[in-house]
């Protein structure tokens, strides 16, 4: 049985701060929605009364996001390089601990399924392992010779990717803590020489219900980095053999990143896109180069979250709007 | 219009460093300029001073560089870090470059009033705003005309940039084609500066005697800027044979080289670092792009990243060797960026509350001239505009930037009368 009907997605809430929006996530159980803002703050929604509260503790913004399995710590990684546990439920949330996690931007946080391992990546090109329980340093992984933009946990529990600007993925080991292999999704990467900069790179990533297939967002085209001329895209890779399955990306013209992709229990993938054409949500089958199904939000997109009920999505956007998306039919007056 | 100097009166023939004149004085006026005011060429007597420019391209942001405003509604996702200076702060992108902050002079309340990049390219070169039908001449050419003693073995005014190589000319404007930049298209060499291997230095020799003695003959009768120019770049191309070695910076050790940086403008600027130790007069290295109207902090992370490394290795290497004293180095672009963050995470182009640095040469280290307000929306105090920076950067030097030049009969000024230099600069 299907959950989700994306062909039906209308807006079910929408949730204002003041400020530009850069990431949101629920947490795990789903009551609450967080998002990074560009004020340093990291707001939090009650989804069922929308009242809002502001955690306040980063001396910068916040691009990642992450619950715990139970719902009850959420953690924040800034652009002050801090790591941040919080208690998600708390009235009024204060830290419960605060560490120097990386130099300079952490760009995504992940927490595998047992709650019990914490991976960090940021701009000083390494990839953190920490301990949830006590936030000490479990194992530093070096080998990004770049950037690196995201992390993620496979289905398994037993292996971590991260993956960098230069499209280069790499599989970690995380019992013996060392590198497994290496893949490729340097098609959403390229070095401009007129520009004289690299751009693009893996902006988010997923892995399907199943396993067996890891969606990587990013941009292709990019023949104008500078002036924002890119195309939103995803690489997915067939997990166990290691390779591109294939290059997904709009059927027609849109401008923009896929910041953000989620993989749904249905077996689509759904990625947000923001640009110049505006903020989009792309839903692709596995099979399919193109979307199946697109949907035009009212601002540039800039995060991207599913829902543990499967329904409901969030995105965060420039305009200060967290909006959350129901993937079914109105409900009728 | 072409400059005619077939009257060969005493006046006008003259050694290199005597000719004096050009192309297009103003625009499209010809005949010979001189100073009307000796000064300047008295300056040129207490000794060589050298310059150095590095241009960022596109235009970098001063919230991001030299005057951040950390957790407000335009500062950003950067902090502000110390420096080596109690009370002056940069942003956290420039680690390496904080520890001159000593050495080093921030210009905080520039307003040139001026968004577009050609215009505020030319703006920043010669301290005036384009107007049609006059021309000025760019920095660097003045600094090869009045600085340069006319015995050194490189050109006067040399631009390495990211990209193409070739000689200019047009910068030079009134002063005439040979005071020119000569580009060094990502750092590469001088085209075409090897000898032939099936010529012998005997018969090279012949060679140039031979174009040499002709050249002199047609002079006598037809003499222009133009075959000035020729005679000149062709004297210079055989000193710069003489010491292609000197624009390979692989001869430098290979922990030189990493110190620089692997990237392109650490190599720029190690190589600079070599011109200027050539006693070249006039170096710019351009840094390429910072027109970041897309994702402005991660590309100035990564522009910043290379920028920091290479310029504060030079500047520490300028200063241990002791050239800084006799060497202004000014970091400029054509303009600042918007306080406002767009919604690509960028910013747009910005003249109106911005941004410079300078160091050693006649510049008061430690030094912070000029105000923004607490978002950077404008300018609150000690405001400046491109002509200011203009008559601080010759004052630096020992040039007088009142100093009268004379072009096809009339007077120019060598820098905006109207405005005047940055005297709390000035050490």
């Amino acid at each position: 049985m299907n959950l989700a009907d994306p062909t039906k997605i209308h807006l079910a809430k929408d949730l204002v701060h003041t400020r530009p929006l850069v990431s949101c996530r629920f947490d795990a159980r789903g009551r609450f929605v967080f998002a990074g803002s560009e004020d340093c703050t990291v707001q939090r929604w009650d989804l069922a009364t929308g009242a809002r509260v502001a955690l306040t503790a980063h001396e910068s913004w916040v691009h990642a996001l992450a619950s715990s399995p139970d719902g009850e710590t959420i953690l924040t990684g800034g652009c002050d390089g801090r790591l941040i546990w919080w208690p998600a439920t708390a009235a009024a949330p204060t830290p419960i601990r605060t560490i120097e996690a990386h130099r300079g931007w952490v760009n995504a946080i992940a927490v595998n399924k047992e709650g019990t391992l914490v991976a960090t990546c940021g701009n000083d090109r390494m990839v953190r392992l920490w301990s949830m329980a006590d936030g000490s340093l479990i194992q530093e992984l070096p080998g990004h010779p770049k950037v690196v933009y995201q992390v993620a946990f496979e289905a398994g529990g037993r292996y971590l990717v991260s993956a960098d600007i230069n499209g280069l993925i790499i599989q970690w080991d995380v019992l013996v803590r060392k590198e497994a292999r290496r893949l490729d999704a340097a098609k959403l990467s390229k070095y401009d020489a007129g520009q004289g900069v690299d751009y693009g790179g893996v902006r988010d990533m997923a892995f399907s219900a199943d396993g067996s297939l890891l969606a990587c967002s990013g941009l292709i085209e990019a023949s104008n980095p500078l002036g924002a001329v890119s195309n939103p895209a995803m690489v997915l890779i067939d997990w166990k053999a290691g390779k591109e399955l294939r290059l997904q990306r709009p059927k027609e013209d849109i401008k923009g990143v896929a910041w953000g992709v989620r993989s749904h229990p249905d077996g689509f993938f759904v990625a947000v896109s923001g640009g110049t054409t505006g903020g989009v949500l792309l839903f692709f089958k596995p099979d399919q180069i193109n979307e199946f199904f697109k949907f035009a939000m009212p601002n540039t997109g800039r995060g991207l979250d599913l829902h543990p009920d499967g329904v409901r999505l969030a995105t965060a956007h420039h305009d200060g709007h967290v909006r959350i998306w129901a993937m079914k039919a109105k409900p009728t007056a | 219009m072409r400059c005619d100097y077939s009257c060969r009166s005493d006046d006008h023939v003259l050694s290199r460093r005597g000719f004096l004149g050009g192309l297009a004085g103003l625009g499209l006026a010809s005949g010979f300029g001189s100073f009307v005011n000796p000064s300047a060429a008295a300056a040129m007597a207490k000794g060589q001073k050298q310059m150095l420019v590095i241009w960022l391209a596109g235009g970098s942001s001063q919230l991001e560089t030299w005057d951040p405003k950390p957790k407000t509604e335009t500062g950003g996702p950067f902090r502000a870090i110390d420096t080596s200076v109690p009370g002056i702060q940069i942003c956290e992108l420039l680690p390496q470059t904080a520890r001159h902050m000593h050495r080093m002079a921030l210009v905080r309340g520039v307003n040139t009033h001026e968004n577009d990049h050609g215009k505020g390219q030319y703006l920043m070169h010669t301290g005036r705003a384009q107007a049609p039908g006059a021309e000025f001449p760019h920095l660097g050419s003045l600094a090869a005309r009045f600085l340069a003693k006319g015995t050194e073995p490189l050109p006067g005014y040399i631009h390495i940039t990211p990209g193409g190589g070739g000689v200019g000319g047009k910068e030079a404007a009134y002063l005439g084609p040979k005071y020119g930049a000569l580009y060094l298209g990502n750092g590469a060499p001088p085209a075409n500066t090897a000898r032939a291997g099936s010529t012998t230095p005997a018969s090279d020799a012949s060679r140039h005697d031979l174009r040499r003695h002709m050249n002199d003959r047609f002079a006598n009768r037809r003499r222009t800027a133009e075959t000035e120019a020729y005679t000149t770049t062709y004297e210079q191309a055989l000193q710069l044979m003489e010491r292609r070695e000197v624009f390979d910076v692989t001869r430098e050790p290979a922990r030189e080289q990493e110190r620089y940086g692997s990237h392109d403008f650490g190599r720029h600027c190690l190589l600079a670092r070599r011109l200027l130790e050539s006693d070249a007069t006039f170096v710019q290295v351009t840094h390429s792009n910072y027109d970041t109207h897309n994702e402005n902090f991660a590309f100035h992370l990564e522009q910043l990243g290379e920028f920091d490394q290479g310029f504060s290795t030079l500047l520490d290497d300028l200063a241990q060797r002791g050239r800084l004293d006799s060497t202004l180095v000014v970091v400029m672009s054509e303009f600042g960026r918007t306080p406002t963050i767009n919604y690509l995470y960028g910013r747009d182009h910005w003249g109106t509350a911005w941004s410079i640095a300078l160091a050693g040469c006649g510049i008061k280290g430690g030094t912070v001239v000029g105000k923004t307000n607490a978002k950077g929306t404008e300018v609150v105090d000690r405001q400046v505009g491109a002509g200011h920076l203009f008559h601080t950067y010759l004052k630096a030097v020992g040039l007088d930037p009142k100093d009268d030049y004379e072009v096809d009969g009339r007077s120019v000024q060598i820098a905006d009368p109207t405005a005047s230099p940055i005297t709390e600069l000035l050490a």
